[in-house]
């Protein structure tokens, strides 16, 4: 077991640098750089003063030397510091990482527990009513993006009931629940938008399960239905639920930069926007390099999960 | 002081007048149409027929296994003098895997291959005697030990992908024993075996059986099976019992045209096995669409006019040495 976790963790090693190799050579193809935003808001335009700029912020040097400056710094946790504010990016990342974490951990709970049990409910009342208004529901949940429900959410509120979500961030080891309060409202935005897919694909598992010689032999033993359903049918349905719920990471993420955007969390992803808007390119880097991270790493823990749910799998 | 048994007058099971329908895409299909079986305590007898004949579905809805799409239309099935089809959810429950146990063809398929074959056997004794789980696994290991697999305290630990078919199915009886039912119905348990394994596991079967003193009902389309390990036989056509005897008569004195067919195609002990399309010709009526008549009567030899109109009913024979011996045929009256 240990053996195999320290072989997935190596391995992780060269899809990071190719993934950062590509990072850093797309950035730079942004069109706009660092320094014309900088000269436009400083109001100087010489070319002097550009090439003074440049050779401060080290932007002089050829993309791949930069490259591997980056790199050299990375290795040793050094990422370099923001082009405009001129702070280290990895306090940024520190102060903005867990923010971020917490949205998501939060959505994907969201997620989870709202789409077992209703995929679940759905596969095992097929064509009840029910099932027909989970799906309907899944289905617009597919079709809308959280972008828009968070908008309607901020404004329809305001309008009819004169209320809006709480903007005020507020730590979460400071006041849990005010904090709670806060995170809340993005985080069942997202994790209803990414539980439509997960709820279908249980759906389909346990009406497939539920098909198989196994379960016939659950209930010929005399077991109750909950007990076919939640022992010996979900732990099979689960196997390939679990594999798309590691494949929703970058959505997750994805959708966490937007959502923070509307509802003033400040988390890696308003880092992200307006070190992108500002081409601040170590920032970006940073933010890129945590992300790739963590999704390797929540691709691990599926494996790893995968392995328990399913024995054919161990010990490989 | 003389007293018969019990098991001489009331049977153990009794299928009366069976019928079971499924909705389809192609209408409606009878799968078993009024269909009469009898099993004694400790008896085994032996459901043949040709594959689609509905020998799955009469077992299926002795323990209410049917799926959604299926309707018992008519009919009773008493088990120790009670309807199954009348009991409750929670009643038939109780009896499945305690009072009747069923073991089924598929062996790879038929175990759950993420839980353990330790919680897989011990599952019934636990829920239906009430153990705990240290104590019902102790019992499993025990079954794994009668069903001779080798290692069993290692081997509760394992999964299904660690035994071999013939294993499994090994597995499948220790499971269908561990409640010590008296009726276990077997559903072709040995079809998808290998030839020297199947001989071994219905060996087995029998042995265990007999030790238990538990009836069986054996499912199979191989009449060579039949002679070896069942007293009774019922044949099956097209959701009908066309013929029912013990072995002994059905093999001496066979009075249903097919039952004479199926025989004819038996595989005889020197060789090659004889083609059955040249002892039985066409092929076995599309239940959505039955003939009038007898089912069997597009395939049979000595059809009559009466045949094809009449449905024959099931009557006892004549010229034979049982005297329960039964046959639905208008050429043998
Ligand atoms: N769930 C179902 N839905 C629709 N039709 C069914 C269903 N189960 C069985 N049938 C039909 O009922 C008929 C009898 O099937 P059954 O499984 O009892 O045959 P069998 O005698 O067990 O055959 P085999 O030897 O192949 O197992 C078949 O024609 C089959 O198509
Ligand atoms: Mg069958």
């Amino acid at each position: 077991m240990r053996a195999f976790l320290i072989r997935r963790l190596l391995a992780l090693v060269p899809t990071l640098l190719f993934a950062s190799l590509i990072v850093f050579g797309a950035m730079r193809l942004i069109p706009g750089d660092v320094i014309d935003l900088m000269m436009a808001q400083n109001d100087v335009s010489t070319t002097h003063d550009r090439a003074a700029i440049e050779a401060a912020l080290g932007l002089d040097a050829p993309v791949h030397v930069q490259y591997v400056r980056w790199l050299g710094g990375a290795l040793t946790g050094d990422l370099g510091r923001s082009l405009w504010q001129n702070t280290p990016v990895a306090s940024q990342l520190a102060a903005t990482l867990p923010i971020t974490f917490e949205l998501g951990l939060l959505a994907l709970l969201v997620s989870i527990s709202v789409a077992l049990p209703i995929g679940i409910y759905s596969a095992i009342r097929q064509d009840t009513a029910g099932d027909y208004a989970a799906r309907s529901f899944s289905l617009i949940m597919l079709a809308v993006p959280s972008f828009w429900i968070g908008t309607l959410v901020m404004v329809f509120p305001s309008v009819w009931w004169r209320w809006s979500p709480p903007l005020e961030y507020t730590p979460f080891f400071t006041d849990p629940l005010t904090n709670l309060r806060h995170m809340l409202v993005p985080a069942i935005i997202l994790g209803l938008a990414i539980s439509a897919v997960t709820m279908r694909m249980t759906r389909t598992m346990m009406l497939e399960v539920m098909r198989q010689d196994y379960i016939r032999t659950a209930r010929a033993k005399g077991l109750s239905e909950r007990v076919v359903v939640l022992v010996h049918a979900l732990r099979n349905g689960l196997i390939p639920v679990v594999t798309l719920i590691g494949l929703q990471a970058p959505l997750l993420i994805g959708g966490a930069v937007i959502l923070e955007q509307i509802f003033v969390v400040p988390g890696m992803g308003l880092l992200l926007l307006e070190a992108v808007f500002q081409r601040d390119y170590p920032v970006i880097s940073g933010v890129f390099l945590v992300t790739g991270v963590g999704i390797l790493l929540i691709n691990l823990l599926v494996d790893l999960t995968y392995g328990w749910l399913d024995p054919r799998v161990r010990h490989r | 002081m003389m007293t018969a048994p019990a098991d001489q007058t009331a049977p153990l099971l009794e299928i009366e007048d069976l019928s079971v329908a499924f909705r389809t895409e192609r209408g409606l299909v009878r799968a078993v149409d009024g269909a009469n079986l009898t099993l004694r305590a400790g008896e085994t007898l032996a459901l043949v027929g040709e594959s689609g004949s509905g020998k799955s579905v009469t077992a299926l809805s002795i323990l209410g296994l049917l799926g959604d799409n299926a309707r018992v239309e008519r009919g009773r099935i008493l088990f120790e003098g009670e309807d199954l089809l009348r009991l409750d959810r929670r009643a038939l429950r109780g009896i499945r895997g305690h009072r009747i146990s069923m073991i089924f063809q598929e062996p790879m398929s038929s175990l759950n291959p993420v839980l353990t074959i330790g919680r897989q056997v011990a599952e019934p004794i636990r829920l239906h005697q009430g153990r705990s789980w240290p104590e019902a696994l102790d019992q499993a290991a025990e079954l794994l030990a009668r069903v001779a697999i080798p290692d069993p305290r290692e081997r509760l630990a394992q999964y299904p992908h660690h035994f071999s078919g013939g294993m499994r199915q090994r597995v499948m009886i220790a499971m269908a024993l561990a409640c010590q039912p008296r009726l276990i119905i077997a559903d072709e348990p040995t079809t998808a075996l290998d030839v020297t394994v199947q001989a071994q596991i219905l060996e087995l079967l029998k042995t265990l059986t007999r030790e238990t003193g538990a009836a069986l009902l054996l499912i199979t389309h191989d009449l060579g099976v039949v002679a070896r390990y069942a007293e009774r036989v019922a044949v099956m056509y097209a959701g009908r019992i066309v013929e029912s005897a013990s072995a002994r008569a059905l093999y001496g004195t066979p009075r249903h045209p097919y039952t004479e067919g199926l025989m004819a195609s038996v595989p005889s002990l020197t060789g090659e096995p004889r083609a059955r399309l040249l002892t039985i010709s066409g092929q076995p009526p599309d239940l959505a669409d039955l003939p009038p008549g007898c089912a069997f009567a597009p395939r049979c030899p000595h059809v009559h006019e009466l045949c094809r109109g009449t449905v024959p009913a099931l009557q006892p024979a004549t010229g034979t040495s049982d005297r329960d011996h039964r046959s639905a045929c208008h050429g043998y009256p």
